[in-house]
């Protein structure tokens, strides 16, 4: 356990960069301090590692004052991913993660079999990657080994200062599982700084919320969502939903009335062809996990739907095709109906979904249950008020 | 053209002490030099590491690349006497200014981030200086010593001035017959002999050099 006593700190300048911070941090847990640029979500890691003495306060590992190690065996025992990737440019992929082991002097073999195994972990094959230079690697590759490098020597505490910031929204999103996945199996205790509330959320078992060199708020996500402490962060969280929604011009004109159908309905609702043999039907249902298939003709018209159970019953009979076990809608609704009208029908024929066609009975997409989910989470996000 | 054939006809007849001179002149830049080397990348690490001794250090180099080489080489003969050692440590005192600032300007423009990733991990003081700091300014510290290299191979010309050897000694002999053509033999091995330094330690520098910009790709 990581433990802040009444830190501190001041830089040399005389900027008091940290006020009075108390933190536990339990073991074994991501802990993701989150904040505006500047608030001091670097300087409060850095402390764990000595990277930075506090002015006033004490930091404790284990019921252990830090002061009290020696700072290079301290380091050598925490994994530290820093803000800026920190590769070194003049060693190759496998000498970058073995950097930790080496230092602390582990058997050669010992250390070229972590190397391969966690290049393995992050999707990097060792044979192809162990011999390149960090400049050989992109960007997202990059932050893959630095964040490797950080767990080679099997340190119980990790920190990493913004190791996801330099990617892709994709990249990101995929090492953000990656992170997740690795933690149910290697359970370190993890200090996460980033100022993205989204990967807080994602990845979070306790949210550290700073500004201006305090902590604001501590909790787990729902927490946090769920009770603001005030009003500087709920607008943190706000901020973020307004720029969503924004990005999400579906649903700029819901305050006026109520949202068509349009503005719900998801476009690609899964589509066969009449002439689609039942084997594929099948197999097209179970790659897209739905449990129906909408048929139309090779215009998009629509012609009817094949549920599972009438594709299943003649799935024997090699001959059949999907215009012999489909059945015709009986209704349908148009992108500019009210998706109310969806609703309702839905709601009182306990039907999964409603296809949603133009004036030339084209299909344009479905009202599904999940987009009305969708539309709801948007419409009540999780705010005090409403639970 | 005549003279050509007589050059060609002075160097077969002399090649062989020719190579000797050649031989003395490389012998003196290499030791002057790599004395420097040693020397100046320790107080350029000394720059880099107590930043407030820096402009003096450089200073000091500084003076001693101003003072003209024949003066500085004659006050250097009144310690180390006539010959080989004078020779020596006049081309290391005059290396040593372009290896110190370039040692320095190489550790200093060490990214940070490197720096601070190296402390993070756990390196001390020396580990990230011999595994980080150094390998990254090796490009620098090249660039230095190619500049000193050239230089010496032009100064370590007026060694014959302080009894030392080397290819000035045909500079000098033909000088003292008025003789172009043997001026010509010492001086066209001694410019080579810069050129080729320079072109070999060129090489070497730019294959020190690495970087991190990702592929984009
Ligand atoms: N060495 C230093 N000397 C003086 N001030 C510093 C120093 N390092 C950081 N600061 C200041 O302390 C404050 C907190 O810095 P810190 O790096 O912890 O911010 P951060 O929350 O990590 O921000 P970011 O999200 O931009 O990385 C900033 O205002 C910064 O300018
Ligand atoms: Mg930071």
């Amino acid at each position: 356990m990581i433990r802040f006593e009444k830190v501190y700190k001041r830089y040399a300048d005389g900027f008091q960069a940290l006020k009075d911070i108390n933190l536990d941090l339990e073991a074994g847990k991501i802990h993701v301090f989150i904040g505006p640029s500047g608030c001091g979500k670097s300087t409060t890691m850095k402390h764990i590692n000595r990277l930075i003495t506090p002015t006033e306060g004490k930091v404790f590992i284990d019921g252990e004052d830090i002061t009290a190690v020696n700072p290079v065996q301290l380091r050598r025992k925490i994994g530290y991913v820093i803000q800026n990737i920190g590769l070194f440019p003049h060693m190759t992929i496998a000498e970058n993660v073995a950097v930790v082991p080496r230092l602390l002097k582990w058997d050669e073999i010992k250390i070229q079999n972590k190397v391969n195994e966690l290049l393995s972990l992050v999707n990097l094959p060792p044979e192809t990657y162990r011999n390149r230079f960090p400049g050989e690697l992109s960007g997202g590759q990059q932050q893959r080994v630095g964040v490797i490098r950080a767990l080679a020597a099997e340190p119980d505490i990790i920190l990493m200062d913004e190791p996801f910031s330099a990617l892709d929204p994709i990249s990101r999103e995929q090492l953000q599982d990656e992170l997740t996945n690795l933690q149910e199996n290697i359970q370190k205790t993890i200090v996460f700084v980033t100022h993205d509330m989204d990967e807080a959320i994602k990845i979070a078992d306790n949210i550290v919320l700073m500004k201006a060199g305090e902590v604001i708020q501590v909790g787990t996500p729902e927490q946090i969502l769920r009770h603001p402490a005030n009003d500087f962060v709920k607008e943190f969280i706000g901020k973020k939903r307004l720029v969503e929604h924004r990005e999400n011009t579906m649903f700029t004109n819901f305050d006026e009335g109520v949202p068509s159908v349009r503005e719900v309905m998801i476009d690609k609702p899964v589509t066969a062809a009449p002439q689609r043999g039942l084997a594929s039907s099948l197999n097209l249902m179970e790659q897209r996990r739905v449990d129906s298939l909408i048929v139309v003709d090779k215009h998009r018209k629509l012609l009817g739907y094949a549920p599972i159970l009438n594709v299943l019953g003649h799935i024997s009979d090699e001959t059949k095709v999907l215009a012999d076990v489909m059945q015709s809608f009986t209704f349908s609704v148009k992108p500019e109906d009210p998706f109310t009208a969806a609703l309702e029908y839905m709601g009182q024929n306990n039907a999964p979904y409603v296809p949603v066609v133009n004036e030339e009975n084209i299909l344009v997409g479905a009202v599904t249950r999940g987009s009305i989910v969708r539309l709801m989470s948007e419409v009540y996000p999780v705010i005090e008020e409403v639970l | 053209m005549q003279t050509l054939k007589d050059m060609a006809a002075y160097i077969g007849e002399n090649y062989d002490l020719l190579l000797i001179y050649t031989g003395q002149h490389l012998l003196m830049v290499v030791c002057g030099v790599f004395l420097a080397l040693i020397v100046g990348t320790l107080l350029g690490i000394v720059c880099a590491r107590f930043k407030k001794a820096a402009p003096f250090i450089l200073a000091i180099a500084n003076i001693i690349q101003i003072i003209p080489s024949l003066a500085l080489l004659a006050i250097l003969m009144v310690y180390f006497g006539l010959g080989f050692y004078t020779v020596v440590a006049g081309l290391f005192l005059y290396s040593l200014l372009p290896i110190i600032r370039n040692t320095y300007v190489g550790l200093d423009q060490v990214d940070q981030s490197l720096i601070e990733a190296g402390h993070g991990i756990g390196m001390t003081y020396f580990q990230l200086l011999l595994k980080v700091q150094l390998p990254l300014a090796m490009p620098f510290i090249m660039a230095g010593l190619r500049i000193a290299a050239v230089i010496a191979v032009g100064v370590a010309t007026i060694a014959p001035f302080v009894g030392g050897d080397g290819l000035g000694r045909e500079i000098f002999s033909g000088i003292n017959s008025r003789n172009d053509m043997r001026i010509f033999v010492g001086a066209i091995p001694a410019s080579l002999l810069a050129i080729i330094a320079d072109l070999v330690l060129g090489r070497m520098e730019r294959k020190m050099k690495y970087t991190t910009k990702p592929k984009t790709s």
